[in-house]
């Protein structure tokens, strides 16, 4: 690990000035960054440690909805009694990830800024425009079983490893972001990230300095939540594919549908072109077969990842059946 | 950097560069061996600690990030004299062999039967009700963070089942 300084602001001013200057970075709960930093794939000079703002609590909204603190634990967040009865997707998504150890740490700021599982980005000797831009991807041609499917470039094709952020995105959640100039601003989660193009290196709309404080989650819908991960075993392991659903069906047709898809892409998938084929449809094999058709149109594999496709469109089917069979 | 560790009921000041791991302030400067190194990546659970009776991996943090928090490493849980519950199961249950993954074993499972009992759900819950029923299913999924080697996971699984057994 590099050397760097250590500091521990006392407040939000303090904490994004801290961390405005090149080579800062905020810690957290540190599960993702000081594994990198161990191996050199990070290395910031500053680490601005934010464990003692107070980012920790969860709050229900007098309109409804649920203001999740930044420093709200995944073990905490997935526990809560409100999490579990308005937003149990959530909850599901948060236990299919890492295990009760790295859950304890890892926070809700944390977990959607996590790095990517991409071997290449990990390999300090292999060229990677993530880790040092312009060097090139070594994942395009080499192997590519974690990577992605839908929204990759000719620059990166690493893939968004977490859970929690795909239950998010069904759920429509919007990120607070405390700023510099000490301006609150909210981004919905749709369009926190970035797809990677030609600056892959750059993954979210967050500027120097930037510090997420909480996850807002709009009041919970009648709706059926489920969320369906697939990997390589039964615990502690990235999704190959998920997905999230909440729908709704009302006297036999479907009255909302959001989905949201892991594992597939540089963020969280979601195609809201192709929900709108959903609504007001009575549920079918036919249906959803179309759907999974709509969302997979501009899919294309990369050689290892290539079972994805029929992986993710048969996840897809699965899912919507359970979910407009439990929704009935 | 000068952080003041609670460990096991014991204050130690800890002089160390800050970028000393927690688990590495634990066996290379303060001789609390018993929390173990194995991939040093958070993904095997030799190294578990309670941290506010919480189980976490040790070699993921900083030791400088814990200065008031209290921690308990397998040295704080029995003793020889006076085993805990889960460690005289693990003896009567043969939950090891080589034993190198022994102490994060028992203090993570130390800490997930309180989250149990706090009515965590977990992965394999069929329901999110707040009221698990532990399973062997369910131990094995919670205990997921840690790994075996020797693979005595059926043994494990029983020596946790039968302290949680005797403690309900």
């Amino acid at each position: 690990m590099r050397p760097f300084d250590y500091v521990r602001p006392s407040g939000l001013p303090e904490a994004t000035r801290q961390a405005r200057a090149e080579g800062s970075a905020f810690i957290a709960g540190g599960t993702n960054l000081l594994d990198l930093m161990k191996l050199e794939v990070m290395a910031p000079t500053r680490l601005v440690d934010i464990n003692r703002l107070d980012l920790a609590e969860c709050a229900s909204l007098p309109i409804g909805g649920l203001r999740i603190g930044a420093l709200v634990t995944n073990s905490d967040l997935a526990a809560d009694e409100r999490v579990r009865r308005d937003y149990p997707l959530l909850s599901r998504a948060l236990l299919a990830g890492a295990s009760g150890q790295l859950r304890n740490k890892a926070t809700t700021g944390g977990n959607l800024l996590q790095r990517t599982r991409c071997y290449y980005f990990y390999d300090t000797s292999a060229p990677c425009n993530k880790r040092e831009p312009g060097s090139g991807c070594s994942a395009i041609g080499g192997a590519t079983r974690l990577h992605a499917i839908l929204g990759a470039s000719d620059h990166c094709i690493a893939t968004h490893p977490s859970d929690m952020a795909v239950a998010m995105q069904a759920l429509d959640a919007g990120v607070e972001i405390e700023t510099v100039e000490g301006i609150t601003r909210s981004v919905p989660l749709s369009d926190f990230y970035r797809l990677p193009g030609d600056t892959p290196h750059i993954e979210t709309v967050l500027e120097p300095g930037d510090l997420i404080t909480g996850v807002v989650l709009p009041a919970p819908v009648k709706a059926t939540q489920i969320y369906r991960k697939v990997r390589d075993r039964a615990s502690y392991a990235f999704a190959l594919v998920s997905a999230a659903a909440v729908v709704a069906v009302e006297n036999g047709t479907i009255g909302s549908a959001a989905l949201a898809f892991g594992g597939v892409a540089p963020r969280p998938w979601r195609n809201h072109h192709a929900e709108l084929m959903l609504a007001g449809e009575r549920p079918s094999e036919k249906l959803f077969e179309a759907f999974a058709d709509e969302v997979l149109g501009e899919a294309r594999g990369q050689g290892g990842n290539d079972f994805k496709i029929p992986l993710l469109r048969r996840t897809i089917i699965a899912t919507l059946k359970q979910a407009t069979e439990e929704s009935q | 950097m000068q952080t003041d560790l609670t460990i096991n009921g014991h204050t130690y000041a800890l002089n160390a560069d800050q970028r000393t791991t927690l688990l590495d302030a634990l066996r290379q400067h303060l001789g609390l061996t018993g929390a173990k190194k194995g991939c040093d990546h958070g993904q095997c659970g030799a190294c578990t600690v309670l941290v506010n009776g919480r189980r976490i991996n040790s070699c993921l943090t900083l030791a400088c990030m814990h200065d008031g928090d209290e921690i308990v490493t397998i040295e704080g849980i029995g003793s020889e004299e006076d085993l805990s519950a889960l460690q005289q199961a693990f003896m009567s249950e043969d939950g090891f062999q080589c034993g190198y993954c022994t102490p994060g074993q028992i203090c993570s499972a130390t800490a997930m039967l309180e989250e149990v009992k706090a009515g965590w759900p977990s992965h394999v819950s069929d329901s999110l009700d707040g009221k698990p029923r532990l399973s062997d299913e369910e131990i094995s999924e919670r205990m997921s963070g840690n790994l075996c080697r020797c693979a005595c996971y059926p043994n494990i699984v029983a020596a946790i089942r039968s302290a949680s057994e005797a403690s309900s």
